[in-house]
């Protein structure tokens, strides 16, 4: 059904169609209107046979979680930013144990400095985790990929993380459209887990395992991603067999048939570089786009096949490894590793914190890598004049103060101002 | 892509007009995306929010920089903020003000639109006639009407009828009707 409403609740209702049989989760902006739709819909009945349990913080809520996915419960949470990082040795246990919980990352920025707006550096902190992560590019996507994420975290019996722009995506009103009860129920078979702690047949889940079966553990969860790799697919085509959208995926490319330079990114500043690509395309610039939609498992095969031969490719990173460069950039290079004559990735950090992405800002961005492309990382639309104000200040003296707080009286804004 | 950008303080139902502004386009077939100036939001303080709406597929997420329109809650933000920033040659200003353009020291600024692409309207007198409180959010959306023809009036009283419900949905949509036919007798006169 078409519906003119805001992402968190039209992520809220696919969801409850999902027919979750737990749900635990811990409120933070931007995920909280995800949990209290979900509250609501547990309270008044409309989500049957379904628990809601309160916690007292996101450790517990994903604790709480590993305990109802390994009685066998279909179970589902979400979390942001310094929420994601207080649950993050749970968050090692619930695939490390194979446990398919369902988590949405209202995707924002770590702080300090304290900021509760959108980037990627939450989700990227997670990466090597363990879980599968894929990106929404719309808060329809959104709504789709939860529905493929139960299926596939249960196939292969593994955590998914469906990672969705906190504020852009899940404080936005648009049109969604919620698929109905009997059509999510086709796609999506009830849980029938691998494993289950069940008193009547007892069995340990989350032994210590030691040098001798360690490695071959971790070799296993790795091969489970591998299968993912082909499963996503197919999920894919199977959703849009019965949904009629093209949602999800390894990854989806936009008039890249003949284009010259390739932009990678992930999430919704998709929609933004597909505006600005029309535009730049229009003045006979060549460029096109792969929107990765799975970042692990990591489609490497898939993106080689989409960039190799170009002349150029230009990864926009919404976070960046401090001291190394961004993360996607760096798995972009790997994927175009050992590839004969293959382009060089240029890396742009941009969105950080909040700070808009814009057409103009693209384009200039575009129009640069083509003319002069450079090494290393380029922030987007930086402050240089603010850096390097500081930079001279905390050369000119021992005790220069705190960063963050010199920039702010410098930019003449008080902390709590947009 | 017809864009619309709300100033108004915390309080003043900004995000939530944009977003009835947009379900009312969404009522008419349209693509619309809805979105708040993702801040602190305090009691008092400026507060943007906007709204696109399109014939097609909305993919932009930047902020709105080029408004074709602006819809202004609270006169007092002219002198805080700079509010026209962007604002097309040939948009449309609505402000919420019993007060004239002369009056609010904007005669100059409302002139360099087309002729009637710029309106004051009473909105909180008008809500507190109808609603009780000076909340100017949902009766501004029926000056919209009048004035830019994108959405029509009984779009908005349904999109008001979804935001709000009993009584206070109903004293909404009177107090939108009254502004709607206040904008389009002036636009009539004009």
């Amino acid at each position: 059904m078409l519906k003119q409403v805001e992402g968190s609740i039209s992520t809220a209702e696919a969801i409850g169609l999902c027919r979750p049989e737990v749900i635990c989760a811990y409120p933070i902006t931007p995920q909280t209107h995800i949990v209290e739709g979900l509250g609501r819909m547990v309270r008044s009945g409309e989500l049957k046979n379904c628990e809601f349990i309160n916690v007292e913080s996101e450790f517990g809520a994903l604790s709480a979680c590993i305990g109802s996915s390994a009685a066998g419960a279909r179970t589902y949470t979400a979390t942001s930013s310094q929420g994601l990082l207080f649950m993050a040795e749970a968050v090692y246990n619930a695939s490390g144990m194979g446990l398919p919980i369902v988590m949405t990352l209202g995707t924002r920025a770590i702080g300090a400095p304290i900021n509760i707006w959108n980037d990627h550096s939450d989700a990227m902190s997670m990466r090597d985790a363990g879980w599968m992560q894929l990106f929404a590019e719309t808060n329809q996507e959104s709504v789709d990929l939860h529905i493929q994420a139960f299926r596939l975290a249960e196939a292969v019996s593994m955590p998914v993380m469906v990672c969705v722009d906190g504020f852009i995506l899940t404080h936005a009103v648009e049109r969604v459209d919620v698929p109905a009860q009997a059509e999510v129920d086709a796609f999506l078979p009830p849980y029938d887990p691998v494993q289950v702690v069940d008193p009547r047949e007892p069995i340990s889940i989350g032994a210590m395992v030691g040098p001798d079966a360690f490695t071959e553990v971790k070799y296993l969860q790795n091969y489970k991603q591998n299968l993912a790799l082909k499963l996503i697919p197919d999920l894919a085509s199977d959703f849009k067999k019965r949904f009629g959208r093209d949602s999800g995926g390894l990854l989806r490319t936009y008039r890249t048939e003949d284009a010259e330079m390739v932009v990678v990114a992930m999430g919704s500043v998709n929609g933004t570089i597909k505006d600005t690509i029309d535009e730049m395309r229009a003045d006979g610039f060549s460029i096109g786009l792969v929107t990765l939609v799975s970042y692990r498992p990591f489609p490497t095969e898939e993106l080689r096949n989409a960039l190799k031969g170009r002349k150029h490719v230009v990864v926009v990173d919404k976070s960046f490894a401090i001291g190394m460069g961004g993360q996607l950039a760096a798995d972009v290079d790997h994927a175009l590793r050992n590839v004969d004559g293959a382009p060089h990735a240029l890396s742009c950090i941009a969105g950080l914190g909040g700070r808009p992405i814009t057409r103009a800002s693209l384009r200039e961005l575009f129009r640069k890598a083509r003319k002069e492309p450079w090494e290393g990382m380029l922030f987007l639309d930086l402050n240089q004049k603010v850096v390097a104000t500081e930079i001279e200040h905390m050369g000119s003296m021992r005790r220069s103060g705190p960063i963050a707080e010199n920039l702010l009286r410098r930019l003449s804004v008080t902390p709590a101002a947009e | 892509m017809l864009q619309i950008r709300i100033h108004g303080r915390g309080g003043q139902g900004v995000v939530t007009a944009a977003e009835m502004l947009s379900v009312a386009a969404f009522l008419e077939g349209k693509h619309a995306q809805a979105f708040p100036s993702f801040g602190s939001e305090r009691t008092g303080a400026p507060v943007v929010s906007f709204c696109r709406i399109d014939d097609k597929e909305i993919r932009l997420r930047e902020p709105i920089m080029e408004p074709d329109v602006l819809i202004v809650q609270d006169p007092t933000l002219f002198k805080v903020i700079d509010v026209f920033q962007g604002l097309k040659r040939d948009g449309y200003l609505l402000v919420n003000s019993n007060k004239s353009f002369a009056e609010l020291g904007l005669a100059h600024a409302a002139a360099k639109l087309p002729t009637g692409h710029a309106r004051v309207v009473a909105a909180s007198e008008i809500a507190v006639k109808h609603i009780g409180r000076p909340l100017p959010n949902a009766v501004l959306l029926g000056a919209f009407a009048a004035l830019s023809g994108t959405v029509r009036l009984q779009s908005v009283a349904a999109a008001i009828r979804e935001a709000f419900s009993g009584k206070v949905a109903e004293a909404n949509v009177a107090a939108a009707t009254e502004a709607f036919e206040a904008a389009a007798s002036a636009a009539a006169a004009a």
